[in-house]
């Protein structure tokens, strides 16, 4: 009975950090359309270097960057619940 | 929604939901997903070099989501995975060299087509035996024992004396991967595996997940869950350096990628979770159909003439 409320409570903390995590991974894609989309496509054909280093970072800056923030707003959310 | 760069036209829903597909595949399975992405993004008109480019950046990405998660249940053994990337490297370049004589002498896209389907469906063939194997060994074990004594990421495999056998090949340097395992094993091992590996990815393409996760739980005798993540954590490494040089070139659409991503990051988060409620058995059992996806579509390529990756 115990493993079982354990394994609910799992599942339901994970849940919450995926809806929030997706959350933050649905926005940061919206504000880089918005603020860096046109910039995106004309650094693509003027500056190739510069565009392959965005590329990169825009790409690693969602899958690092979003976690650490899902985690750490989880984090503050759990200590004001206890 | 239009995307400029490579000059398309492609509904981000569409996008979001191929994403999220190969995401929870990658997760659970530790592979990159090429040989869904590829075809997926080349039937709604993404040309051929963008198709390439942006596919390894969106894998960029999403590995980086399921290697974190894996790591947070402890299944990347970042030592191996390092040796492994020098390795992978090095065959790599072999296997594109191999390419480029291949283009002399004959047919290269027939030659590759072939033996991608020879490689894709013994690997399919030969893991669906071994794992069937296990399971059938180990029902008779069970009987007297109560369900759920064992860790579920303790693995067994019908042929766990290959690479006990391989682990005696005493050339030194010798070296222990305790993340993994495994007490001692000669470097040299490590790196011929990976270099095979290589090898088979710079000639068929792609990340070549589907040989390297299979030859380190069956080689090197790591459990299921750490070749998974490891093979995460060497996927990130490699596609990283593969997304640069493509978008130097020109091949990468970094807004298709981060749309695909959107779905990708979150189906890999719900991927890496699950393995922790399957035994590594079980996880080579449901592997067995991804590489006859790959084969299946190369067939469809060979006889429509359809080039889909």
């Amino acid at each position: 009975m115990a493993g079982r409320a354990q394994k609910a409570a799992s599942l339901g903390s994970f849940l919450m950090e995926l809806v929030v995590y997706a959350v933050f991974v649905f926005a940061y894609f919206f504000l880089v359309l918005h603020f860096l989309g046109n910039w995106v496509d004309r650094i693509f054909n003027q500056n190739r270097t510069l565009y392959a280093g965005v590329a990169l970072a825009l790409i690693v800056l969602q899958g690092v960057a979003l976690e650490m923030l899902t985690t750490a707003l989880l984090r503050v959310i759990r200590r004001k619940v206890e | 929604m239009d995307f400029l760069i490579s000059g398309t036209h492609i509904s981000p829903v569409y996008l979001i939901v191929v994403g999220f597909i190969i995401g929870i595949c990658g997760g659970f399975f530790g592979v990159g997903g090429s040989f869904l992405a590829g075809p997926a993004l080349f039937a709604v008109g993404v040309p051929m070099n963008f198709v390439i480019g942006t596919d390894l950046a969106h894998i960029v990405g999403k590995s980086i989501v399921a290697a974190k998660k894996h790591r947070a249940l402890g299944n990347v053994d970042i030592k191996l995975g390092l040796i492994m990337v020098i390795g992978t490297i090095a065959g790599v370049e072999t296997g594109a060299q191999i390419i480029q004589q291949l283009k002399r002498h004959a047919n290269v896209d027939l030659v590759v087509a072939i033996a991608f389907v020879i490689v894709l469906v013994s690997i399919s063939a030969f893991i669906g035996w071994e794992s069937w194997q296990t399971l059938k060994m180990r029902r008779p074990r069970r009987k007297g024992k109560a369900r759920g004594n064992r860790g579920i990421k303790q693995d067994e495999s019908a042929i766990a004396y290959v690479a006990k056998r391989l682990h005696r090949f005493h050339l030194p340097p010798m070296i222990s991967l305790p993340n993994s395992g495994i007490e001692q094993i000669s470097l040299w091992m490590i790196l011929t595996i990976a270099y095979i590996g290589g090898v088979f990815s710079g000639f068929l393409g792609g990340g070549a997940g589907y040989i390297r996760m299979p030859a380190m739980v069956y080689l090197l005798g790591v459990p299921t869950h750490v070749a998974v993540g490891t093979d995460l954590f060497e996927v990130v490494i490699s596609a990283s350096y593969g997304t640069f040089t493509h978008a130097l070139k020109g091949n990468v659409d970094i807004l298709i990628a981060l749309v695909m991503h959107t779905g990708a990051a979150i189906g890999a988060q719900i991927g890496a979770t699950l393995t922790q409620y399957f035994q590594g058995t079980r996880i080579r059992l449901a592997f067995v159909p991804l590489p006859l996806i790959g084969a299946g579509l190369i067939i469809y390529s060979l006889l429509t003439g359809h080039h889909l990756k």
